[in-house]
């Protein structure tokens, strides 16, 4: 078998491609006739065959990490349904998409959507679920409907639906429930109190594991839309030898997202660990802007802490220590955890020196208190906070101590939140303040120490 | 209001693809619909919903608010959305808001967290800023309506372009 890609859109040399192995081909369609010829739901007719355990079993031996931002095995994820459970199980697709710099659920969603169920009714078989919700983001309408379309082919094939295959007993629904703009539904719990239809405010854990007591209080698993997809290469390779790609606790392939100050951004689908950030940079995506300078890079969503241009790190190699420069830094989760940020979703931002981190730190800003669903008093008030003062430092109206002011609301969130949105949106200032001090300092003004800073002004306001 | 009867067999079907004691799932659902009819969500569509799930008027409201994918007041004839986020920001994000603005005759400086819409003067454009689209490597990106732009010129020339792909509709 060949497969062809359309004109541009081939994938880089260095690139490893399962998941993303039908994007952009030339001779590919959504539709399930397409899926089957390229030997589609073979897998489902594997799983099938096998004892749910074992298929559990195979996802804990491939060393999959979920693919959404924090990085939990799959397969122990899974294992935590609890096996005297009698209440309806539920599996829940996070296709939320949301996190800023992230855009590989996209591709999946409209490109390749069978793949996606494929994987969500093995996962359903696994784990005992016959009801499976895929929550897509409101902002991806056409995806909405391309899985409903997919839904229905693979229902009127027999890969939904009661006894599936001839299999008693294995039935399986998916429903698609798209959110309405909130990017507080990718965390878990957000998205399953939206799903039963209510403000999405995240759930405290314990007791609200969602393995334990999740949608409708039953015990729910809720996976990204890349690691179930993962699932069936898993099946196809079986567990110990999709554990052979990428490095050890950092297994398989992963879709980088690279935007921001590089020739070619785009999607990139690596074994994970495989290239440096160097390499990323400059193989990948061609470099950086004619002229231009290395500033710093996001490396796993906004919410990762930045890493600034001329750091060195204190990696493990093996037995050993050694240091490491941001460019010779391995793009993998426990290399990115060394580094003091996080592999994340995989949305790599560049920065070259044209940027004003400033100007970074207040866009970024602006989000999070825009997205604070406002149920924790820290990050309510806190993330707005933090907008405030980082507008007057763009506006040049901030004096030197705002920007200790700053850090010290930021590290008043992180940590004391019901969910994990605190830290999310603490660490972006923490990291630019401990990194960038003098530079935003420089925006600042000392004559303005004691006058009144509350409104901001019109200018300000303009940068909404 | 009007419901269409296809409208409530839409909605029917959406509220069996929860467990029967779990209606109010479908809020997010229903509201879809009705806004896609509508334009925008009225007290008159919030409390059809409520009626309709079993659940207290309030209830629906307060998911209406929550969501900013849910307006409550009605916008021009084609929606614009123009990705604000940080990697759309640096592929030039806000010129191309302004070059939006210009072009439909859109005026935005009232427009803040709770009024983020505006409307052009003659009602067939309104705007806003929306975070993160998920689509970072190919900004900026805006939607209108269901349809998804990326690598949008910013000039004023390439919203020209844009829009008078809908004006002559």
């Amino acid at each position: 078998m060949s497969i062809h890609y359309k004109p541009g859109k081939e994938p880089h040399p260095r690139e490893h491609r399962l998941i993303f192995k039908n994007i952009d081909r030339a001779d590919w369609d959504n539709g399930i006739d397409c899926y089957l010829r390229d030997g589609g739901y073979a897998m489902l007719q594997k799983a099938i065959g096998m004892e749910k355990a074992a298929i559990t079993g195979e996802v804990k031996a491939s060393g999959l990490r979920g693919r959404g931002g924090a990085g939990f095995p799959t397969g122990v994820k899974w294992g935590f349904i609890s096996p005297t459970n009698t209440k309806p199980v539920y599996l829940i697709c996070n296709a939320d998409e949301s996190e800023p710099g992230t855009f590989k659920d996209r591709y999946i969603l409209h490109q390749d959507p069978h793949q996606l169920i494929e994987g969500m009714a093995i996962a359903a078989l696994a784990v005992g679920a016959k009801v499976a919700y895929i929550y897509i983001r409101e902002e991806f309408p056409h995806a909405a409907t391309i899985c409903e379309k997919a839904i229905e082919e693979a229902r009127q094939r027999g890969f939904l639906g009661k006894n599936i295959l001839g299999k008693e007993g294995f039935d399986l629904e998916i429903f698609v429930h798209r959110g309405a703009g909130a990017y507080i539904c990718g965390e878990e719990t957000g998205l399953i109190e939206s799903l039963e239809g209510k403000r999405p405010y995240p759930r405290i854990k314990p007791p609200y594991f969602p393995a334990a007591l999740g949608l409708y209080m039953c015990p729910t698993i809720v996976n990204n839309v890349e690691s179930l997809c993962h699932v069936v290469h898993i099946l196809r390779m079986g567990g110990a030898e999709y554990a052979k790609l990428g490095k050890p606790n950092n297994t398989g392939t992963r879709i980088l997202c690279v935007s921001g100050d590089v020739q070619k951004p785009g999607y990139y689908e690596i074994q994970v660990g495989h290239l440096t950030m160097g390499e990323v940079i400059n193989d990948l995506c061609g470099g950086l802007k004619p002229g231009r300078t290395l500033k710093a890079i996001i490396p796993g969503g906004s919410s990762s802490k930045i890493l600034k241009a001329g750091e060195t790190y204190k990696i493990k190699r093996g037995a050993e220590v050694v240091e490491m420069g941001l460019e010779e830094l391995p793009m993998d989760f426990d290399t990115m955890a060394a580094a003091g940020t996080m592999a994340g979703s995989g949305g790599v931002i560049i920065m070259d020196d044209s940027r004003d981190i400033a100007w970074v730190l207040n866009n970024l800003n602006t989000f999070y208190a825009h997205e604070s669903c406002g149920q924790c008093t820290p990050c309510r008030e806190g993330s707005l906070w933090m907008k405030k003062i980082s507008d007057r430092i763009v506006a040049g109206q901030a004096s030197p101590e705002d920007v200790t002011t700053l850090e010290s609301v930021a590290y008043q969130i992180d940590g004391k939140t019901i969910c994990a949105f605190g830290e999310a949106c603490s660490w972006p200032t923490e990291a630019i303040i401990s990194k960038f001090r003098d530079e935003l300092t420089s925006h600042t003004r000392p004559e303005l120490a004691d006058t009144p800073k509350n409104p901001v002004t019109e200018k300000a306001m303009a940068s909404l | 209001m009007m419901i269409p009867p296809a409208l409530e067999a839409k909605a029917d079907e959406y509220i069996g693809h929860y467990p029967p004691d779990r209606k109010r799932s479908a809020v997010l659902p229903l509201l879809h619909l009705l806004q896609h009819e509508f334009r925008f969500i009225s007290d008159e569509a919030v409390e059809w919903v409520a009626q309709k799930l079993g659940i207290a008027k309030i209830d629906v409201l307060g998911v209406v608010t929550f969501y900013p994918g849910f307006r409550q007041t009605a916008p021009g004839k084609y929606h614009v959305r123009v990705c604000r986020t940080l990697s759309c920001a640096m592929a030039g994000s806000h010129q191309l808001m302004e070059s939006l603005c210009a072009e439909a005759d859109i005026d935005r400086s009232h427009a803040d967290h709770h009024h983020p819409i505006a409307v052009s003067a003659d009602g067939t454009f309104s705007i806003e800023f929306a975070e993160c689209l998920a689509s970072c490597g190919s900004g900026p990106v805006c939607m209108v309506e269901d349809d998804f732009y990326e690598k949008v010129d910013p000039t004023v020339e390439g919203a020209r372009s844009l829009l008078n792909s809908y004006r002559h509709r």
